[in-house]
C-alpha cells in the first residue's frame, strides 16, 4: 500500500471515529473499519463487539500477551478490556439482530441512493463469503459505511442503483469517504460535509445520484 | 457418566462416508484439531461439513479438503484457503455460503427443536432468490430452516465425566450450539475432570448434549498474529 493510500484510510477512519458516542456498543468490520479503533480517545467509553463472541475487544497483544484462543472477527490476535465478556455465536448475533449494537461501521464496494449496500461479492470472481455482514447491516441501530469515494478508475462508488449483488437493501444510514460525508434520507442523498481540498462541485461530479445540498453543508470539515 | 475414549481414531470410528458433520471453531480458534486429524486418517469420503470457515491450506479442515474428503462445505466465510477455491472452480466441491448469524441461529434452532425461523439477513440479496419472504410490521424477513448433523465435533477447555463442558475465551464460538445440535457429539477437551470438580454455575454446555469425550493436546496454530509494541 502506498503511503498516500494509507493516509487516505487513516483520514477516513479518523472521521468515522467521530460517529461513535460515549458509552456506546460498536461493531467494526474487517479491514479499514478496524483502524477506527486506533482513534478512539481514552476519555470515551466504547465497548467493541467482535462477532465471533467478544464484547470488550482490546488492543493487539504484546508478544508476551498473545493468546491463541483470543481473536477478533478478523481472526487477529487481540486482548480484552476490563469488563469484557465472551459468548457463543448464536448469542453474538442475537445481540446484533436484536438491535443492541449502537453503531456498525463497515466497508463498502457500492452504495445506492436508497441505502443499498454491496460489499461481499464480485460476479466472475470466487466468492469467499459474506461472513456476518448481512446480519450486521440489519441489526445495528446505525449503519455507517466507510470507503473511498471513487474506485481505482476514478468512477463513482455511490450510484443510483448498485450493479454488484447486494449485502442488504436500504440498510445504510451514513457514508463517509475520503471526500465527503453523505446521509441516506427518505428524500435522497444529503451532503453533510466536504473534506479539505474538494468543492461541492467535485463531490457531485464523482457521485452518480443528485445530492441534496443545503446551506449548512460544512466545507473543509476534515 | 459419558465414555472417555483414549484414542482419537476410536472416537470417530462410527463416522462413515457421506456423513454430515458440524465442526466447531472460528478460523483456527476452538477447532477440534485431533478429531480432524483422525478423520483424515480414517479417509472417510463424501462428507458434508458445516463450519464457519474451512481451515487453511495445511491445517484444520483444510486437511480434509486437501485429501478430497469433503463433498459439500457449508460456512459463512471460506476465503483463507486456495485449495478451496481450486476445488469449487473445478466443480469437485459444492459450497453453500450462509450469513454467519443465520448459520449460528440455524444450528441453535436445530439443537432447540425449532424447525424454522424468520430473519432479516439476506433479504434483497442473491441468497433470497426463490425463497419465502414474509412481512412482519412492515419489514421483510427470510424463512430459514434449522440444521442438525449426524455428528458434532467440538473442542472445549475442560470437560467432566458427565459431559459438561467449559470453553476458553473466543474458542467458545460455534462449539456450544453445535454440541447441542449433533445427534452424536464428540468433545475434544484439553483437560478431563471428575464429576463434581467443575463448578455447575460455570458450565457452558450441559453434559446432556455430549455423547463422548476425549482428551488431547492442541497445537493452537495462530492464523493472523497481530501484536503491538510495549506501551
Amino acid at each position: 500500500m502506498t503511503s498516500d493510500k494509507a493516509m487516505q484510510r487513516e483520514k477516513i477512519a479518523k472521521r468515522a471515529e467521530k460517529e461513535i458516542s460515549d458509552d456506546s456498543y460498536v461493531n467494526l468490520g474487517i479491514g479499514m473499519p478496524t483502524l477506527v479503533a486506533n482513534f478512539i480517545p481514552e476519555n470515551k467509553t466504547v465497548v467493541l463487539q467482535s462477532e465471533n463472541g467478544l464484547l470488550g475487544t482490546g488492543p493487539f497483544p504484546t508478544e508476551e500477551e498473545v493468546d491463541p484462543d483470543l481473536i477478533n472477527a478478523g481472526k487477529e490476535t487481540v486482548t480484552t478490556v476490563k469488563g469484557a465478556s465472551y459468548f457463543d455465536n448464536a448469542e453474538s448475533f442475537a445481540m446484533i439482530r436484536g438491535q443492541h449494537i449502537d453503531v456498525a461501521i463497515l466497508g463498502g464496494m457500492e452504495i445506492s441512493e436508497n441505502g443499498d449496500l454491496a460489499n461481499w461479492m464480485i460476479p466472475g470472481k470466487v466468492v469467499k463469503g459474506m461472513g456476518g455482514a448481512m446480519d450486521i447491516v440489519h441489526g445495528a441501530k446505525r449503519v455507517i459505511v466507510i470507503m473511498d469515494h471513487v474506485n481505482k478508475n476514478e468512477e463513482p462508488k455511490i450510484l443510483k442503483a448498485c450493479k454488484l449483488p447486494l449485502t442488504g437493501a436500504g440498510v445504510v444510514n451514513r457514508i463517509i469517504t475520503d471526500r465527503a460525508v453523505i446521509d441516506i434520507t427518505p428524500e435522497g442523498l444529503k451532503l453533510i460535509q466536504v473534506a479539505q481540498g474538494y468543492t461541492l462541485e467535485d463531490i457531485q461530479a464523482t457521485t452518480e445520484p443528485d445530492l441534496i445540498m443545503e446551506e449548512n453543508v460544512e466545507l473543509n470539515a476534515f | 457418566m459419558k465414555p472417555v475414549i483414549s484414542s482419537f481414531d476410536e472416537a470417530i470410528q462410527d463416522i462413515g462416508d457421506g456423513a454430515t458433520i458440524f465442526v466447531g471453531g472460528f478460523g483456527l480458534v476452538g477447532i477440534p484439531e485431533n478429531l480432524i486429524l483422525a478423520l483424515k486418517r480414517a479417509n472417510v469420503k463424501d462428507l458434508t461439513i458445516v463450519s464457519n470457515n474451512c481451515g487453511i491450506d495445511d491445517w484444520g479442515l483444510g486437511l480434509l479438503l486437501e485429501n478430497m474428503q469433503i463433498k459439500k462445505m457449508v460456512g459463512s466465510y471460506v476465503g483463507e484457503n486456495k485449495e478451496f477455491e481450486r476445488q469449487v472452480l473445478s466443480g469437485e466441491l459444492e459450497a453453500e455460503l450462509i450469513p454467519q448469524g443465520t448459520l449460528a441461529e440455524r444450528i441453535r434452532a436445530g439443537g432447540a427443536g425449532i424447525p424454522a425461523f424468520y430473519t432479516p439477513a439476506g433479504v434483497g440479496t442473491p441468497i433470497a432468490e426463490e425463497r419465502e419472504v414474509r412481512t412482519f410490521d412492515g419489514k421483510d424477513y427470510l424463512l430459514e430452516k434449522s440444521m442438525t448433523a449426524d455428528f458434532s465435533l467440538v473442542r472445549a477447555a475442560k470437560g467432566d465425566k458427565m459431559g459438561n463442558l467449559i470453553y476458553n475465551k473466543t474458542a467458545r464460538n460455534f462449539n456450544p450450539i453445535m454440541a447441542a445440535a449433533g445427534r452424536v457429539t464428540i468433545a475434544e477437551v484439553e483437560g478431563i475432570f471428575e464429576s463434581g470438580d467443575l463448578d455447575p454455575d460455570q458450565i457452558h454446555t450441559p453434559g446432556i448434549y455430549v455423547q463422548r469425550l476425549i482428551q488431547g493436546k492442541q497445537e493452537k496454530r495462530i492464523e493472523k498474529l497481530t501484536t503491538r509494541k510495549e506501551a
